[in-house]
């Protein structure tokens, strides 16, 4: 009797399997991820987690696999995602973070290495995005491991009218730059009968403001091509934040605050990008962000006037074998314009996917198809023209065609003036990569944030600001051992000798 | 006989269980509350050996997982004599008159403090070293009060959160009790305020760190046309750092002085009318009758809530880290946010070290607050 009731059984449930397979492959006949879930985490947004959001439906639509985007917020993001992967909890598939982070996640092995994947898939079109992004934001001792889906580079943006009005020119160094904030700075700009403000930057602690610096400081400390490196001494990790390039750094940083909204120090980008598209300041430093909120209709008060260029330079750069400044000329600046050393700063790096190389193989290929999809031309280049995306621009298809961001509401003339400053700077052969080394985050967040705010409140002076940072960074390197570090920003340099 | 076998028998074995059956009533409370234990002991105490070992240790990640190394005291080191210092205890200035005088004074009233019990007729040898150890953390900890804040120094987060804690208590504690018997007295609409002044209380505190931060805005936000009236709008109250510790202490007193409003509101309503108005009759004022008679029968709660207070002081975060995110520099800086700062880093040794340095000013100074107060006015009452 029992024995028959099992033989029923096991034919009810082996019916109900073959139903169920049978189903299965009839509705979802095609789809290449069908029953794939694929779990990516990102920051809270709106900006970054909206475009995946929107498009992770189309994507499933398409293939099959079900996209779950995790939102955290950005100041837990970085060790969030890092003590998931090393407790190896294993709840993402993939993230969507800075790839500064490389020099955590990489070496001990977290990240799937995808060299061989981004050459061979055609939907991606790697070559199409600018070799920066290529050979260094992704890639991490020779090998890619991320997919970038955003441009992050610093530059300034002026006021054309008022520029052009009071027969100024655009900042080439950053000496222009205070001058020009210095003639605005308490003039009504935008005709509302107020003061307004030469340069809003964002100032604020914990926020935005030591990228600010570094851009600044990059101009006084790499001119020999990205290789060079901006932050350390590539021979004994000596960090390079105790010389006169700093010091001058520190000296323009400190100009700059005082020339500004009162509140400069108390600001992060969302006040600066405020004030700056509702007409109120004549300079600002940031990333792509203000090109596209300027021709936002529903806050923008600047459209059509603004500016956009590299980030401003410096004759006189760092010589690193006196430790002075010294003037630029053909061996010292090989890349400088008029004499002026540019050093564009890829800020931050670009918000890029990368895999969890513990995920199952469909998984990864399925987020590798998704990370493939949201980067790929067609995708990608309509998302860099929406400001509320966060996406900035970061390949050559971008930068030609035009017609996406006319349609998107930017005259051709600005359309050109924001495409040029962003091509002028990505094809700097003098580009600063952003720290990425173990622990970046301590360096930039924690020591160089902390001693750049105690500076601006008058709680250090430059050579206390210039020691501390120096003795902190170096504290923390030897913590973590000198030789491992070093390799590390080597790597990250892909610099291999 | 058999019958009185069985009974001697029966009553041997009562005899013999009795004190069996003593002990198991005896040890029952413990057994019952076990369970409680391990559960404190799983979620309390682990934590804080684990923590403790953190803090000793320094984090970092290799190849397939974490790698915890002991480093001894170094976190400890770094905060007391290493690369945080002037973050942890401040810098020192040159010394003022005023710093002179004012640590003359503490120090002149822990002396005598010291020379009373001496000379009292309850000292013991215990007691003695617990002062003297007393004595001289509390003589440390004000030296760097006065020579940071006194002088051309600058306070570090230690403290920063001292003064926190010490001015908003003070102050909630004045406000709460005026408040509290505001509302005791027969005016009209005071149960609509009772309700009113509770409110701030139940807002998260992140809550009231926007709200702060929009109302100490003078450029924009809704305080601007008292500032414009003022001629204020170019001047950031929140950018210089007395200024801006102002605003978190306001904060801060704005949100918990509903609390000890309501514990006091709750202690004066108890009290009974008689001696009042015993008081009253003898034609006591109005003063005597608060300093005499309310005020001393209120001190068990006051002690109370003033306790919870500085321990739940210690811990400010919220405020500092929405309202300017610890600046201008380090200048509004809270031990915990301190310790935050460094742990967002994943530097979790430091961090650890930083919440232990917490934990032990919490200890002194409630430790210090329970045997100078808390059992003088249990011996009043």
């Amino acid at each position: 009797m029992s024995r028959h009731l099992a033989k029923a059984l096991g034919l009810v449930v082996g019916v109900g399997l073959m139903a169920a397979c049978a189903s299965g492959s009839n509705t979802n006949s095609g789809q290449k991820f069908s029953g794939v879930t694929v779990r990516v985490v990102t920051f809270t947004g709106p900006q970054i987690a909206e475009p995946l959001q929107r498009r992770a439906p189309d994507f499933e639509k398409a293939t099959g696999a079900k996209v779950q985007i995790i939102t955290v917020p950005f100041s837990d993001l970085y060790q969030k995602v890092l003590t998931d992967f090393a407790t190896k909890t294993n709840s993402y598939d993939a993230t969507v973070f800075d790839p500064q982070w490389m020099g955590d996640y990489v070496p001990p092995g977290y990240l799937e290495d995808l060299t061989d994947r981004v050459k061979n898939d055609s939907t991606l079109q790697w070559d199409d995005i600018a070799p920066f992004f290529r050979d260094f934001s992704a890639t991490f001792k020779g090998k890619v491991y991320t997919i970038p889906l955003d441009g992050d580079f610093q530059m300034v943006y002026y006021r054309k009218d008022l520029l052009q009005k009071d027969g100024l020119k655009a900042p080439e160094t950053w000496q222009d730059y205070i001058d020009i904030a210095r003639h605005f700075q308490g003039k009504d700009l935008n005709g509302d009968g107020k003061a307004d403000y030469g340069s809003c930057l964002a100032m604020k602690r914990s926020a935005q403001s030591y990228w600010a610096w570094i851009s600044i400081a990059s101009a006084f400390l790499q001119s020999q091509g990205t290789k060079q490196g901006a932050f350390f001494d590539l021979n004994n990790m000596q960090p390079l934040t105790n010389n006169p390039g700093a010091a001058a750094a520190l000296d323009v940083y400190k100009q700059l605050s005082k020339i500004g909204p009162p509140t400069q120090l108390n600001d992060d980008v969302g006040n600066s990008r405020g004030l700056f598209i509702t007409g109120r300041c004549a300079l600002s430093l940031d990333w792509g962000d203000i090109g596209t909120l300027a021709i936002d209709k529903t806050q923008s008060k600047v459209e059509d006037k603004v500016g956009a260029v590299i980030l401003p330079g410096s004759k006189q750069v760092l010589d690193r074998s006196t430790g002075q400044l010294a003037d630029c000329n053909a061996t010292l600046c090989p890349y400088a314009v008029n004499g002026v050393n540019h050093a564009p700063f890829a800020a931050f790096g670009g918000w890029s996917g990368a895999i969890n190389k513990a995920s199952s193989a469909k998984v990864k290929d399925a987020a590798f198809a998704f990370l493939s999809y949201m980067s790929a031309p067609k995708q990608s280049g309509e998302d860099v023209t929406i400001g509320r995306t966060g996406f900035n621009p970061y390949r050559t298809s971008q930068f030609t065609n035009l017609d996406e961001w006319t349609k998107a509401g930017m005259s051709t003339q600005a359309a050109n003036d924001y495409l040029g400053a962003i091509k002028s700077s990505l094809q700097s052969p003098n580009m600063v990569l952003d720290l990425r080394i173990p622990q970046s985050a301590y360096y930039q967040q924690t020591a160089l944030d902390t001693a750049l705010a105690q500076f601006l409140a008058g709680e250090l002076n430059v050579n206390q600001t210039m020691n501390q940072i120096t003795s902190q960074w170096n504290k923390k390197t030897d913590d973590l051992g000198r030789q491992a570090q070093l390799d590390s920003y080597k790597a990250s340099l892909s610099v291999t000798k | 006989m058999s019958s009185q076998t069985s009974e001697r028998v029966l009553r041997a074995a009562t005899s013999r269980w009795r004190p069996i059956g003593a002990r198991l009533d005896r040890s029952a409370g413990s057994v019952f509350i076990l369970p409680a234990v391990l559960v404190i002991l799983g979620f309390s105490i682990f934590p804080l050996l684990a923590s403790l070992y953190v803090s000793l240790s320094r984090l970092s990640f290799s190849e397939g997982g974490v790698d915890l190394k002991f480093v001894g005291l170094d976190n400890y080191a770094k905060l007391i004599v290493g690369v945080d210092q002037t973050h942890f205890l401040g810098v020192v200035g040159p010394i003022t008159p005023v710093s002179i005088a004012v640590l003359a004074a503490a120090y002149g009233l822990l002396a005598l403090l010291l020379y009373r019990y001496i000379t009292g007729p309850n000292r013991t040898a215990g007691g003695l070293v617990g002062r003297v150890v007393t004595v001289v953390i509390a003589g440390a900890l004000l030296w760097l009060i006065a020579n940071t804040i006194l002088t051309s120094g600058r306070p570090g987060t230690l403290v920063v959160t001292i003064v926190y804690v010490g001015v908003d208590v003070a102050v909630q504690y004045l406000l709460g009790l005026g408040l509290a018997l505001l509302v005791v007295q027969h005016l009209p609409g005071r149960r609509f305020f009772r309700v009113v002044f509770l409110l701030p209380m139940m807002i998260t505190p992140v809550g009231v760190a926007y709200l702060f931060q929009m109302l100490t805005d003078t450029s924009k936000g809704p305080l601007y046309p008292l500032w414009a009236r003022f001629g204020l709008t170019d001047v950031s109250w929140v950018t210089n750092p007395w200024g801006a510790r102002l605003a978190v202490m306001i904060g801060d007193v704005w949100q918990w002085t509903p609390f000890i409003f309501i514990i006091l509101l709750a202690a004066i309503e108890t009290l009974p009318h008689e001696l009042v108005e015993a008081a009253v009759v003898d034609g006591a004022s109005r003063w005597n009758v608060f300093w005499r008679i309310t005020f001393p029968q209120i001190l068990p709660a006051t002690t109370t809530v003033v306790l919870i207070r500085l321990i739940e002081g210690f811990k400010i975060i919220d405020l500092p880290n929405v309202l300017t995110n610890g600046g201008p520099g380090t200048a509004t800086e809270s031990l915990t946010l301190h310790a935050y700062t460094i742990w967002r880093a994943l530097d979790i040794g430091g961090s650890a070290a930083v919440a232990y340095m917490l934990l032990l000013l919490v200890t002194f100074v409630s430790v210090t607050y329970v045997n100078l107060f808390r059992r003088r006015v249990a011996a009043l009452t």
